[in-house]
C-alpha cells in the first residue's frame, strides 16, 4: 500500500507545484464557459431550453476532469523520457500498484481540476439545485478521472515518445469531449451522431454530473453509472496490462 | 582463474538480444560471485547498457538464461528486483521534487522502514554534499549535482547487488574518490556484489576484482586485470582494453555506415 501512496502523493505534488499548468488548465474551462455560456446563452433560451449556463456548467466540468486526466495518464510519456519511469520500474513492487498509484493520483488530481471549475460556474451564476447531489457529483467526476487516466495511461504504454501526442489530442480527446452531451442536449440529433454520443463514455460522465448537479438528465443516473463503472473498469485492466509490458 | 570465495551471485549464459533484426548483445555469458567486485567495459554502444537492463528486468532477453542469485528476472522478476539496486547512465531523478522527497520516494518503494530512510537519507546527502539543498527542487540543480543524487539514492538501500551503470560520469574527482570509498565500504562490509561499467580503466583497475571487455555486443576478453594485461603484453589496463578492442571511435548511435556494417555482422552471424 504504501508505494501506492507515494506514488499518488507524488501526482499531487507536481500539481499543485506547477503553478502554469493548474493556471493554464483552468484557462480553458473558464473561457468555453463565458464565452459558449454567455453568447450562446440567448439562442438557448429562445430555443425553449431555459439557461444553457445551467445546462452547460456540468459538460465543461466534466470537460476539465478529461483534459486533466487524459494529460495525467499521458505524462507517462515524459516519466519515461526524462527517466523517473526507469526508477519505479525496476522497484520491487508489481507494477500493477505503480499503475494503480499514477492513476489514483491522476484521478486525484482531476477530480480537484473538476471541483474548481465548479467554484467557477457557481460564481458565473451557475445553480446547484441540488446539494445532496454533489457527493454524487464526486463519484461521477472520480470515475471520469479514473477511466481517462486510465485511457491515458495506456496509450502512453505503447507510444515511445511525443509524436503521437497531438494525434491522440485532435483525434480522441477533442472528439470524445465535443461529441459528448457537454455542449448540447442528446434530443433530437441527426441518427449518426445520436448513435455516435451514445458510444462517447464522456456522454454518460457528464450526464451523470448533470443529474446530479442539476436534476435534470438523459439516460438516467442508473446507466450512466453501470456503463462508466464497466468502461472504467475495462480500461484500467487494460492500461495495468499494458503498464506492465513496458520494456525501457 | 581467480575467484573470491562464494557462490555466484550473477549468472549469465549466453545472453542475447535483437532490436529489429540489429544484435546489440550476442552470447554474453559471465558469471559473478557473491561479494566481488566486477567491472564491465567497453566503447560506446558495446552492449553494457543492455546487458545491464536485461539483468535488472527492463529488458526481455531474446534468448540465453540470467540467474540473479538463483533467481530467474525474466519470470520471478519481484524476487529479483528485491535483490539489486542500481544507479542508473541516465538521469532517472524527479525534477519537480526536492532532493529528500527523491529519496523517500525510493525508499518507500524499496520498503525501507520510515526511520531508517531519514537516517540513511542524511548521511547519504552529507556524504554526497547534498544536505544544504535537500529541501530545493531538483530542477534547480546542477549536472554534477543531479548525479551526485541519483549515486545515494541507489545506495539508500542496501541490495544484495549493486549495478552502477557509469556512474562516475560527468563527476570531479572529489566526488568519484567518494562514491568508489562509500562502494567499497559496502562491498567489504555488507559482502554486497557490485556490477560496474566506466570509461575510466584506471578505475575499474582499482576497484574491481575481474573484468570482462565487450566489443560489438560480445565479450573479447574476461579476467583479473592483471591477467589482461598479461594476455595482452600491456602496462596498463587501457592499454589492454585498446589493443582487444582498436582505436576506432565508436558512435552511440550508429550512423549508415555502421548500420551497414552492423547488418553485414548480422548476416555473416547468420551464414556460421
Amino acid at each position: 500500500m504504501i508505494p501506492i501512496y507515494v506514488l499518488w502523493m507524488r501526482q499531487l505534488k507536481r500539481y499543485v507545484r506547477s503553478r502554469p499548468r493548474v493556471i493554464g488548465s483552468l484557462g480553458q474551462p473558464l473561457l468555453f464557459l463565458l464565452a459558449l455560456g454567455f453568447g450562446l446563452g440567448p439562442v438557448f433560451r429562445k430555443a425553449g431550453q431555459g439557461s444553457y449556463l445551467q445546462f452547460l456548467a456540468s459538460g465543461i466540468v466534466g470537460m476539465a476532469v478529461l483534459f486533466t486526466a487524459m494529460f495525467s495518464g499521458i505524462e507517462l510519456i515524459w516519466d519515461r523520457q526524462f527517466g523517473f519511469l526507469k526508477e519505479t520500474l525496476v522497484a520491487p513492487v508489481p507494477r500493477i500498484q505503480i499503475m494503480i498509484g499514477r492513476t489514483l493520483g491522476g484521478a486525484t488530481v482531476a477530480v480537484l481540476q473538476g471541483l474548481v471549475v465548479i467554484i467557477i460556474a457557481v460564481v458565473a451564476g451557475f445553480r446547484v439545485t441540488h446539494y445532496a447531489g454533489l457527493a454524487s457529483a464526486l463519484v461521477f467526476m472520480g470515475l471520469i478521472g479514473l477511466t481517462f487516466t486510465a485511457l491515458g495511461t495506456a496509450l502512453a504504454s505503447v507510444l515511445p515518445d511525443f509524436q503521437g501526442f497531438q494525434l491522440i489530442m485532435n483525434l480522441l480527446v477533442m472528439p470524445i469531449f465535443f461529441l459528448s452531451g457537454a455542449l448540447f442536449p442528446l434530443i433530437g440529433l441527426p441518427k449518426l451522431l445520436d448513435v455516435i454520443a451514445r458510444l462517447d463514455p464522456l456522454s454518460y460522465g457528464v450526464d451523470g454530473l448533470r443529474t446530479a448537479l442539476t436534476g435534470v438528465g438523459h439516460f438516467g443516473l442508473g446507466t450512466d453509472l453501470a456503463v462508466l463503472s464497466g468502461l472504467c473498469a475495462v480500461l484500467l485492466v487494460l492500461g495495468g496490462w499494458l503498464f506492465s509490458r513496458i520494456e525501457l | 582463474m581467480r575467484y573470491v570465495s562464494g557462490s555466484a551471485m550473477i549468472e549469465v549464459h549466453e545472453l542475447t538480444k535483437t532490436f529489429n533484426g540489429l544484435t546489440a548483445v550476442r552470447e554474453v555469458s559471465l558469471e559473478v560471485k557473491e561479494g566481488e567486485i566486477f567491472a564491465f567495459l567497453g566503447p560506446n554502444g558495446a552492449g553494457k547498457t543492455t546487458t545491464i537492463k536485461m539483468l535488472t528486468t527492463l529488458l526481455r532477453p531474446t534468448s540465453g538464461t540470467i540467474r540473479l542469485n538463483g533467481i530467474d528476472p525474466t519470470i520471478r522478476q519481484q524476487e529479483a528486483r528485491k535483490l539489486f539496486g542500481i544507479v542508473f547512465q541516465d538521469p532517472s531523478v524527479d525534477d519537480e521534487l526536492t532532493a529528500q522527497e527523491n529519496l523517500e520516494i525510493h525508499g518507500a518503494l524499496y520498503h525501507v522502514p520510515r526511520k531508517l530512510i531519514g537516517e540513511r537519507s542524511e548521511r547519504l546527502l552529507k556524504l554526497f554534499e547534498l544536505w544544504e539543498r535537500r529541501h530545493d527542487p531538483v530542477k534547480q540543480f546542477s549536472g554534477g549535482m543531479r548525479r551526485r543524487l541519483e549515486i545515494a539514492r541507489g545506495l539508500l538501500h542496501t541490495p544484495r547487488i549493486i549495478f552502477l551503470d557509469e556512474p562516475t560520469l560527468g563527476l570531479d574527482p572529489q566526488t568519484r574518490n567518494q562514491l568508489w570509498l562509500h562502494v567499497k565500504e559496502l562491498n567489504q562490509e555488507d559482502g554486497v556484489t557490485v556490477f560496474l561499467t566506466t570509461h575510466y580503466m584506471e578505475e575499474a583497475e582499482r576497484v574491481a576484482k575481474r573484468v570482462a571487455i565487450i566489443d560489438h555486443g560480445s565479450i573479447v576478453a574476461q579476467g583479473s586485470p592483471e591477467e589482461l594485461r598479461r594476455q595482452t603484453g600491456s602496462a596498463t589496463l587501457e592499454e589492454a582494453f585498446l589493443t582487444l578492442t582498436g582505436t576506432t571511435i565508436r558512435e552511440e548511435e550508429p550512423d549508415s555506415l555502421t548500420q551497414m556494417r552492423n547488418m553485414a555482422r548480422v548476416w555473416r552471424g547468420q551464414q556460421r
